[in-house]
């Protein structure tokens, strides 16, 4: 199913890319699956992706947690903990 | 209840005003953040940052007497000195004021999808997230 991607701050410094729209394969149906799926592309992606790492996220530009479901259409964004304020 | 995310600077005098013209209201309290010693760059994530703070207006709304209010927060680049946020409520008391201000700080502190990017002698540096930051949220749990 297809996703549309966003990276902000260090993590899209790191990766050089802003956005990106995913077809995902059959069965990454939640946050922590698109993580892994990103990591999985090795280099930098295994780096900034790697389960260690403090990385938040959001799903239809709300905050998720890992186990949040995604679907068909879905806005998914991944950043460092916020810093406003 | 007015929610600005936006470039420009804003006026705090003029922002109260404009949330205080009710006869209900007793009590007006405010904050504004200012850059401190580094000038720095605001990254957001347009469109989740208005919906994150209207969220913790609500939540601030649901838990306290909020008769009006406004938070602004800007992006882009900033100098010392320079304001960053400011957050105004107005209330029947004191009470609530003083606390729905604070908790709305804390709040955006922790959710609202904002990052500092620093620009230090030795060049540019990311901020990083305190403990601290967390810790206020989690006490108004």
């Amino acid at each position: 199913m297809k996703v549309k991607v966003l990276y902000f701050a260090s993590v899209r410094e790191q990766l050089g890319r802003e956005t990106e729209e995913l077809d995902l394969p059959a069965g990454v149906v939640t946050v922590a699956g698109l993580r892994s799926h990103l990591r999985s592309r090795g280099g930098t992606w295994a780096d900034v992706m790697a389960e260690g790492k403090l990385l938040r996220a959001a799903v239809n530009q709300d905050m998720a947690q890992p186990d949040a479901s995604i679907k068909a259409g879905d806005e998914v964004a991944f950043f460092p903990p916020v810093t406003g304020g | 209840m007015k929610i600005s995310v936006q470039e420009e600077d804003f006026d705090l005098r003029s922002e109260v005003k404009a949330i205080s013209a009710n006869p209900k209201i007793g009590a007006l309290a405010t904050f504004t953040g200012l850059v401190r010693d580094v000038a720095m760059t605001l990254e957001h994530y347009p469109g989740m940052t208005e919906r994150a703070i209207a969220r913790i207006v609500d939540e601030a709304k649901s838990r306290w007497q909020v008769i009006d209010c406004a938070v602004i927060h800007r992006y882009g680049a900033l100098q010392p000195n320079d304001q960053i946020v400011m957050v105004a409520v107005a209330s029947g008391h004191r009470g609530d004021a003083f606390a729905a201000c604070e908790f709305i700080m804390d709040y955006l502190k922790t959710q609202a999808p904002f990052w500092k990017k620093e620009q230090t002698p030795d060049g540019a540096r990311w901020v990083e997230a305190k403990m601290d930051d967390d810790e206020a949220a989690e006490r108004w749990r």
